[in-house]
């Protein structure tokens, strides 16, 4: 019997994240921003969500090389493309808001450019995986990419676009993030719930996706 | 800037209680995407014992 209750805490996690989103108090009053800073509890935990279903498809990638088990290489695999479902959505969300805030669509912000160039790393390791037949060699292939894409695109999501001079985006380049606007707390008590909520949910997707990859492959073993 | 100002909308969404019901709307739309992630759980495990067997 599979454990099911922390997929119940996601859902619950997630639910309270849309009510609370809404009906909390929060400083709805900030310049350009106002009432959407209740995106906040929305697009942010898409990202954080795709950055921990990345670092699991990264060690899951360290342990394929070590232990050469294919399993290892579908957990990689699996954990990246939900991952990607999930950076998607934050472009698109980001995007959006940008569009009622900047009043552009897209911007030239290293924030922006840094996710946009993050992800394509991340396409361009779908395209190696489908050039290589041979599972052995595939796995093997994309979790040494894997082991430098990883770190990349840390610096390119969070490290770069912190170094860069301005930036419009929140806590990058000269701009301050929600922690120094958030002084009553109020954000905090549904933006963590929300993040952890999304984490566990995105979570749950991808273990699916891997456990029918899995049965995919032992099926064509037979 | 479409939504740098306090429009007239939101304020009869929240003055009249109406913004529960998009709140509600919401929330089933997630539940219902939530209850077939179950369902999908489920036949994964229901083959995986297959598989097993």
């Amino acid at each position: 019997m599979r454990k099911y209750w922390w997929k119940i805490v996601a859902i619950v996690f997630i639910v309270y994240a849309i009510i609370g989103g809404f009906l909390m108090p929060a400083p709805d009053n900030l310049g350009i921003i106002q009432k959407s800073i209740r995106n906040l509890h929305f697009h942010v935990p898409m990202w954080f969500t795709m950055i921990i279903m990345l670092f699991t498809s990264y060690i899951a990638g360290i342990l394929f090389l070590a232990k050469t088990n294919l399993k290892y290489d579908s957990l990689a695999s699996s954990f990246v493309k939900v991952a990607m479902l999930f950076g998607l959505m934050g472009l698109a969300t980001g995007s959006f808001w940008a569009r009622f805030t900047w009043s552009e669509w897209w911007i030239e912000d290293a924030k922006l450019n840094g996710a946009a160039i993050g992800i394509m790393i991340y396409l361009a390791y779908y395209i190696l995986r489908n050039s290589i037949e041979d599972d052995v060699k595939k796995g093997k292939f994309t979790a040494v990419y894997n082991l430098f894409a990883f770190p990349i695109f840390i610096v390119l999501i969070i490290i770069y676009p912190r170094m860069a001079e301005t930036s419009l985006h929140p806590a990058s380049g000269d701009t301050v993030g929600f922690s120094d606007l958030d002084l009553d707390n109020n954000l905090r008590k549904v933006f963590y719930v929300a993040t952890f909520g999304w984490i566990l949910l995105g979570t749950w997707i991808a273990t699916l996706k891997y456990r029918l990859t899995e049965l995919q492959r032992k099926d064509e073993e037979i | 800037m479409a939504a740098s100002a306090q429009t007239p909308l939101d304020d009869v969404f929240y003055s009249s209680g109406k913004i529960y019901v998009v709140i509600a709307v919401l929330v089933i739309i997630f539940l219902g995407i939530a209850f077939y992630l179950f369902r999908l759980d489920r036949k994964i495990t229901k083959l995986e014992k297959k598989n097993e067997a």
